[in-house]
């Protein structure tokens, strides 16, 4: 039975057939993890699968893909939006965002998540999608008014900065597996995942120095500790209820190994999904 | 001790699978092993790599990437809990405070990987931190920089390396927390580079596993035999 030779046989006939099978990769592997389960015998039957799967509904995951790729794109544009009109406010004057490192920060995220919107709209328009489009009138950053001084307030401008960021960090990490089929989108996504980890931290970092809006005895981290936002305001909890997992794959993380470990660390060193309709709701109230 | 249920059980079980699994990859052997080869002829090439096909096979499929994420894991963990045990002189107490969290979380990934691999987890690694002077400031912020970076790229590249769903989920959860790492040390040596060294779109790097080993090397001791890893 040498299975590989056959699809080399076709691939002489079809040289797309790896690409029709979502990537060399994940065709062989998909069909070695099948075939671990089933006896011998039905290999023609699981490989006739295969190929289903690749001929059969070759649009379906992309299809699926796209969605994804749409619903991150409509995050990265409300942050995008969000820095835009903030940084403007910073230059402005009427908002308070300090000169030097701050406003430097604030334009250094800004320019980050305008680059995911293009680098996301050109991945989808290149896989046959169509990229959803959102403009500054789209947004209502005062989320219907629960936030009406965001635009003028330096430390709420942080706090909805740091949700927006934490945010999309779970709402990243919730997708990853629907886009598991494709490597080279999977690996994309995981890049800009671990850049709003990364801004995710530094604002946290500028709210420490600014402690507007941290609740008494609070210590505002790079990471987040249980299931706290560090903002004064239930307006957010939405986006940290969920994080204070201490097991992880079934394995408490508290004092693993006989190491001393609070739960507020095995909280804090993983991170956790979201998923698209959660965000959705956390997200909504920000639409105009 | 960690407290194991069905779940635990199901990864134990998938360890043991997937190293059976060893023959099967022969049987499709054309696919990862003659680039592995390549790739691990080209990465000896390089001074203090540790990739060897007489090293400790990290194992094949998922099990091999976990192991992988197990190697950095033990590295990181064992640096910061050397930085948290000999302090830099002028460490600043908040510094202290956030270096001891991310030992804590780089020690409680460590015994994670250690707990969910169970029988199929490589041993314990032997380290080279004589490079590192634990007494400077420089030394040491500029060495969990390139560990944290490194490791953010790592977990990046990996993920098309994993077939299970639940295990990129894991996977994903752990790289943030280094990009948050990555971030604050960044920021501890130049504030407002949390994030420099990112493409032309601005997302991080990814980095395959041989390439992360070219680096990582002068950190290990052990020889490590990385030819089973899937390598797309």
């Amino acid at each position: 039975m040498k299975i590989e030779n056959i699809i080399n046989e076709i691939e002489n006939v079809d040289p797309e057939i790896y690409q029709r099978l979502d990537g060399r990769r994940s065709a062989m592997k998909n069909f070695t993890k099948f075939s671990g389960k089933i006896a011998l015998a039905s290999l023609p039957i699981a490989f006739g699968s295969m190929l289903n799967k690749a001929y059969g509904s070759p649009t379906g995951t992309t299809d699926a893909i796209t969605d994804v790729l749409n619903f991150a794109l409509t995050l990265e544009y409300i942050e995008s939006e969000f820095y835009k009109k903030g940084y403007d406010a910073g230059v402005a004057g009427t908002l308070a965002i300090p000169a030097g490192a701050p406003i430097g920060a604030i334009k250094t995220i800004r320019d980050h998540e305008n680059a995911h919107v293009a680098f996301l709209k050109t991945a989808i328009t290149s896989l046959g999608g169509t990229p959803v489009a959102f403009t500054a009138a789209s947004f209502d950053f005062t989320a219907k008014g629960t936030f009406p001084t965001v635009f003028t307030d330096y430390a709420l401008f942080l706090a909805v900065a740091q949700t927006f960021e934490d945010t999309g960090v779970r709402a990243y990490k919730g997708q990853a597996g629907n886009l598991i089929s494709n490597n080279d989108i999977l690996t994309a996504a995981l890049n800009i995942h671990s850049v709003e980890a990364r801004h995710a931290s530094h604002i946290r970092q500028m709210r420490k120095a600014n402690g507007g809006l941290v609740p008494a005895g609070v210590d505002v981290k790079p990471w987040i500790t249980l299931n706290q936002s560090g903002i004064g305001s239930s307006a957010v909890q939405a986006s940290y209820d969920g994080e204070e997992v201490i097991t992880q794959a079934g394995v408490n993380i508290v004092n693993i190994g006989g190491f001393t470990i609070s739960p507020s660390a095995a909280s804090e060193c993983f991170d956790e999904p979201l998923t698209k309709e959660q965000v959705v709701a956390i997200v909504t109230p920000f639409f105009a | 001790m960690p407290t194991k249920n069905s779940s635990d059980r199901e990864l134990v079980a998938l360890a043991e699978v997937d190293i059976k699994n060893l023959s099967r990859r022969n049987f499709l052997g054309y696919l990862g092993g003659a680039s592995a080869l390549l790739l691990t002829a080209a990465a000896c090439k390089k001074d203090n790599n540790p990739i060897s096909n007489n090293g400790t096979n990290l194992g094949s499929g998922d099990v091999g990437v976990l192991n992988y994420a197990y190697t950095l894991e033990q590295i990181e963990a064992a640096f910061y809990t050397k930085v948290f045990e000999s302090p830099y002189s002028g460490i600043t107490a908040s510094e202290s405070a956030l270096l001891g969290d991310i030992r804590d979380h780089e020690v409680a990934h460590r015994e994670f990987f250690k707990a969910a691999l169970a029988a199929g987890a490589i041993p314990a690694l032997e380290l080279d931190f004589s490079s590192i002077n634990f007494s400077s400031r420089d030394s040491v912020l500029g060495t969990a920089k390139a560990f944290e970076d490194l490791g953010v790229s790592a977990y990046n590249g990996a993920g098309k390396l994993l077939v299970s769903a639940d295990y990129l989920l894991l996977a994903g959860k752990i790289v943030s927390v280094e990009a948050r790492h990555a971030a604050y040390i960044r920021d501890l040596i130049m504030p407002g580079t949390f994030a420099d060294g990112l493409d032309a779109n601005s997302l991080d790097i990814s980095r395959s596993p041989s390439e992360v080993f070219a680096i990582a090397g002068t950190y290990i001791k052990t020889k490590l035999n990385i030819s089973n890893l899937p390598t797309s």
